[in-house]
């Protein structure tokens, strides 16, 4: 990165404090391909000027897989802990680069004592777009490219969240299409609910090849996703069909990155 | 005046019969758990209005929308009718509301005729739907025989009903224009007059007709009143206090179990003296573990599949069916009834909704995409059965998928569902 990545612990020692939390997530710290979403949507805060820091080492799971899988010990546990370090560093604003922390810091924390004004990053930037602040120029052109939209379910039919992620491509000077099912028909990639630490149940064939039939049927050159979940499963699917050379899965803020040349 | 009496009398049993299985259902309910729905009834009516009165989420579906909507319509107010029907055989009048309503009353009754022939030819449709061309969405393991049938003696009830009001329509109109006896001009028949030239010329003949299908029409609706208890049609009561109760939250959000709350509470902190909880066990094993609201859910539930036909597992060939879900609980909590009436309340038959009923491959195939939830007309929530069920699994007899301890154990002791170290969190900043 060409700034350096400013932590909780570093501003708070300085008697700082950001305006804006960035929760990056389990799949944005370790996952390669996530980690790589998490360094764009750095690079549009930086791109902005919002004040922002990460917890970095201090940062833990939301506890999400645990409850979908019924351990909810185990994230009561999380949540509880995580809540103590949020409020010790008296945070009111959160950013996320996944839905389900998006989910779970905003609507499971709060009865847990965890109270913040939580956004997805979608919402971020939908947000700047609309302020003016970002737009799509001085970087790569998706004129005349095909791009559909993963509905990611938790971001989706967990919390209504259609229009944000839409709202970063429609500046895009492109085609947007939708896939037969979308929105609150949006099928699964099939990682939620815990799915993605487990091999499936046995079935004719995965949840990820089902989705592929929508991708191939909307003829996407690029398949937008907001979920590092998805991210994995939609990536799978286009290579198992030997589909990698034409259609690119790119996160929206990966996205919106490139159309500014960031 | 004999016929007035055995009148009363069908209608007093009727409604006596009906209240005793109502009031077994109710009790059924009231099996579940405890769950605050009563805040919010401004929220709550307007999502009722919306949901279960106008029917908004059928429209996801055009076709089966426009004919439910007929046979939804033609339910309520040809129930007028019915109305006058009561009245009449209480009083051994005939048409009472013809005078006092005058002209309206002829637009009325050919208002009924115009829905009752819509409410015909919808249920034709559906029987084909459902027999000849064989929709997919009504199949599956759950639609065994029972199922299937009641589905079926439903849209074949409900057509002999109407062909019984149509042809008691048709009897009474000809009678009025030969001026027979007490049949005074009163109505207008658009449809039923079809069927006039079916019908013999003979006075007293027509009379006996008018009169059988009269007694046909009241008794037939007062033995398919008697029928929904037993059956999935049931919905037509419940779908609206069962939409009242709705969740409110997003659909994501998951409760968050309280006992445990208490139980992590004081691990984290000895001075914690957690508020006293009624003790029972984490999640649920049994119909009894679930809320009241799940098990309304259960018996709201019409098996008309829309949960199913979305669910991305059951659509990639696993186990689970949303629609099984629902059902089994219902089978269950009728069963748990059923040995209370039977055996007292104490008593235990050994089984239970998990295993029994639900089998773990079925909780494990679920991705919580909340897409049966989403696709229920009358807002069930299958997810929170699951949910509930995998808890229960998880929580008590720690038993998840090897796989998903393994996830469990990264949680827990490197903060992530990986195995990583929580040292390594911030790697990604130094990459590029």
């Amino acid at each position: 990165m060409e700034q350096k990545i400013p932590t909780m612990a570093a501003m708070a020692a300085e008697g700082k404090e950001p305006e804006i939390l960035f929760w990056v997530g389990c799949a944005g710290s370790f996952d390669e391909r996530a980690q790589k979403i998490t360094r764009d949507i750095c690079k549009i805060l930086q791109h902005v000027g919002m004040s922002y820091a990460v917890l970095g080492t201090e940062e833990s799971c939301t506890g999400d897989p645990a409850k979908r899988a019924g351990n909810e010990f185990l994230f009561q546990m999380q949540a509880m802990t995580n809540i103590e370090v949020l409020n010790g560093y008296n945070i009111k604003k959160i950013v996320t680069g996944c839905p389900h922390c998006f989910n779970t810091i905003a609507n499971e924390y709060p009865g847990l004592g965890g109270k913040y004004e939580v956004i997805h990053h979608t919402q971020l930037i939908q947000g700047l777009i609309n302020e003016g602040k970002l737009k799509a120029e001085g970087g790569e052109s998706f004129k005349g490219r095909r791009i559909t939209f993963h509905d990611p379910c938790y971001l989706g039919r967990g919390n209504n969240i259609y229009e944000a992620p839409r709202a970063a491509l429609e500046i895009l000077d492109t085609e947007l299409v939708e896939m037969k099912r979308c929105k609150s028909n949006g099928l699964c990639c099939g990682a939620g609910g815990a799915q993605m630490f487990k091999e499936p149940e046995p079935g004719k064939k995965d949840i990820n090849m089902e989705r592929m039939i929508d991708v191939l049927e909307a003829k996407a050159q690029i398949v937008a996703s907001a979920c590092p979940f998805c991210m994995t499963m939609m990536s799978d699917g286009v290579k198992h069909m030997d589909k990698d050379q034409e259609i690119k899965v790119l996160d929206i803020a990966e996205i919106t990155v490139r159309a500014n040349g960031l | 005046m004999v016929g007035q009496v055995i009148f009363i009398i069908i209608l007093l049993a009727a409604a006596y019969l009906f209240g005793k299985n109502a009031d077994k259902i109710r009790r059924n309910i009231l099996l579940g758990r405890d769950v605050d729905r009563s805040d919010n009834s401004a929220a709550r009516w307007k999502i009722m209005a919306k949901v279960a009165l106008g029917q908004t989420k059928m429209v996801k579906r055009p076709v089966a929308a426009v004919m439910h909507f007929f046979i939804y319509v033609g339910f309520v107010i040809i129930n007028l009718e019915v109305l006058e029907i009561v009245i009449d055989g209480i009083f051994g009048s005939h048409r009472i509301f013809a005078k006092p309503l005058g002209s309206l009353y002829g637009l009325l009754i050919g208002g009924f005729e115009i829905l009752a022939l819509l409410v015909l030819v919808s249920c034709v449709v559906f029987l084909a739907r459902r027999n000849i061309i064989k929709l997919k969405r009504f199949s599956g393991t759950e639609m065994t025989a029972w199922p299937k049938s009641d589905a079926n003696y439903i849209l074949f009830i409900e057509i002999l009903l109407m062909t019984a009001f149509l042809t008691m329509n048709a009897a009474d109109h000809k009678l009025q224009l030969l001026h027979f006896g007490h049949y005074a001009a009163a109505g207008s028949f658009p449809v039923s007059d079809l069927l006039g030239p079916l019908l013999p010329a003979n006075a007293t003949t027509l009379a006996t007709i008018e009169r059988g299908c009269w007694w046909f029409h009241i008794i037939g609706i007062l033995a398919f009143l008697n029928y929904l208890p037993y059956s999935k049609h049931f919905h037509i009561l419940l779908a609206f206090p069962n939409v009242y109760y709705s969740n409110l939250e997003p659909k994501g959000e998951f409760s968050n179990t309280a006992s445990v709350t208490n139980e992590v509470k004081a691990m984290l902190d000895p001075s914690f003296v957690p508020e006293a909880t009624e003790v029972s066990r984490f999640g649920a094993k049994d119909v009894t573990d679930l809320t009241w609201k799940n098990l309304m859910e259960a018996y709201t539930c019409t098996e008309c599949g829309r949960c199913t036909s979305v669910c991305p597992a059951n659509i990639t060939g696993k186990l689970l069916s949303p629609r099984k879900i629902m059902m089994d609980t219902r089978d269950r909590l009728n069963e748990v009834g059923n040995n209370m009436d039977k055996h007292g309340k104490d008593y235990t038959d050994n089984k239970t909704l998990l295993d029994n009923y639900i089998t773990r491959e079925e909780l494990w195939a679920c991705t919580t995409c909340n897409a049966c939830v989403e696709a229920c007309p009358v807002n069930i929530n299958p997810l929170e059965i699951i949910t509930e069920m995998r808890r229960y699994v998880v929580m008590e007899e720690s038993q998840a998928p090897a796989s998903l301890n393994n996830m469990f154990g990264n949680v827990e002791n490197n903060g992530a569902p990986w195995k990583y170290s929580q040292a390594d969190r911030f790697n990604w900043a130094e990459k590029e």
